[in-house]
């Protein structure tokens, strides 16, 4: 059985990971997108700490018999590299996205300095400033 | 075809597009036969098929994003548009055909009353829903999701709202200067409600038709449906807890 002191302290870290995501959040520090994984994370654990029995369920099926809240150790960490898989695919499209920024506004540069039009890829419609500002935002 | 609403303001239709290449060239041509003092902006937002080119050919003037932001930040690329070109009055349609540009009086007159700041068309603000021919009717999955978000803002407005995910919308001057400050990112409409109201400004709903969509598919799918209810539901749970919005500049 996990000891008592173990539910009660992580369940405080739980339910405080939960509360700075918040905050980080309504501060506008912390984008809804990037923090529905560490709410998941958070809730996640903070339901296997308060809920004994279901760790120790838990711990019986995948055969952790000596001691339960190691379970939680490895929850913990199947969330972590979730989070930062998912990170590094974040990252991986704004680096795309801020080489194309590059481009445009070099492109944009030796035109306006140089007064001679670069044509437009599709030869379609002008080319135009690119407002930078929700850069990071991709439906991807 | 009705007259075209007063010789006021400058105006602007902001139309956000991403692949709509078969269906804008319409809404563009519809929109400038409704009323041609009406500038049209189409927002290409990352588009790979010739959004951008059709647009143009249509008579719109077209700002083409680098890559994808997703609607909220193209649709604020219109309103920083407007802001800077000085518009007085812009409205706000899809660029997949859906909104009826006939329609575009019964969102425009109350902001040229003076009775609104911001003008949401409503598909389902009208009384006699069902067993109607023309207008559109989201699936029962969709309808769910927008009741569940229609009840929680009209709680938080303190007003009824019978459609937040609407983005048939007309806005006067500080309705442009709002957005164009401070926007809400992907699927904004809930969020952007909710704003409006807390910067004091003024929100009307009248029920308008909506069209089926022509071409291509919503931007809402099965899988994205999750993230939506879960995204929005969270910002919206944030948002109570925020300062108090400063009111708008004015």
């Amino acid at each position: 059985m996990t000891p008592l002191r173990v539910s009660i302290a992580a369940s405080i870290a739980s339910i405080l990971l939960i509360l700075i995501v918040f905050e980080l959040i309504r501060s506008r520090r912390l984008r809804e997108r990037y923090a529905l994984l560490w709410l998941a994370t958070g809730v996640a654990l903070l339901v296997l700490s308060a809920w004994r029995g279901g760790l120790n369920t838990i711990a019986g099926w995948v055969g952790v018999s000596t001691y339960p809240p190691a379970v939680l150790f490895a929850v913990a960490t199947v969330f972590i590299l979730a989070v930062l898989l998912h990170y590094s695919t974040v990252i991986s499209r704004l680096s795309d996205q801020s080489t194309i920024l590059a481009q445009r506004v070099a492109l944009l540069e030796q035109q306006a300095l140089s007064g001679s039009p670069v044509a437009p890829r599709d030869g379609g419609a002008g080319l135009r400033p690119v407002p930078t500002e929700s850069a990071t935002q991709s439906e991807s | 075809m009705s007259e075209p609403p007063l010789s006021a303001p400058r105006r602007i239709a902001i139309v956000p597009a991403r692949n709509e290449e078969g269906a804008i060239g319409l809404v563009v041509a519809e929109i400038r036969a409704f009323d041609p003092g009406l500038d049209v902006l189409v927002i290409d937002d990352g588009s790979v098929d010739r959004t951008a080119a059709r647009a143009a050919e249509a008579g719109a003037t077209v700002v083409r994003l680098p890559f994808n932001l997703g609607i909220g930040g193209a649709v604020q690329t219109g309103f920083m548009y407007a802001l800077a070109h000085g518009y007085e009055l812009a409205v706000r349609l899809d660029g997949d055909g859906q909104h009826d540009p006939s329609e575009l009086p019964k969102l425009i007159e109350p902001v040229l009353r003076g009775d609104a700041d911001i003008v949401v068309g409503s598909r389902f603000a009208a009384p006699p829903f069902d067993g109607d021919t023309d207008s559109y009717r989201p699936p029962l999955a969709r309808r769910a999701g927008i009741r569940f978000f229609a009840g929680i803002v009209s709680l938080l407005v303190r007003q009824r709202v019978t459609d937040t995910t609407s983005g048939f919308q007309a806005l006067n001057g500080k309705g442009i200067r709002l957005f164009a400050d401070d926007y809400p990112h992907d699927y904004p409409e809930v969020e952007a409600t909710v704003m409006v109201v807390k910067h004091r400004l003024r929100l009307l709903e009248v029920p308008v038709l909506m069209r089926e969509r022509e071409h291509g598919s919503s931007s809402i799918t099965a899988l994205r449906s999750a993230y939506y209810v879960l995204k929005v539901t969270l910002a919206l749970l944030v948002g109570v807890f925020r300062r108090k919005a400063v009111p708008a500049r004015d």
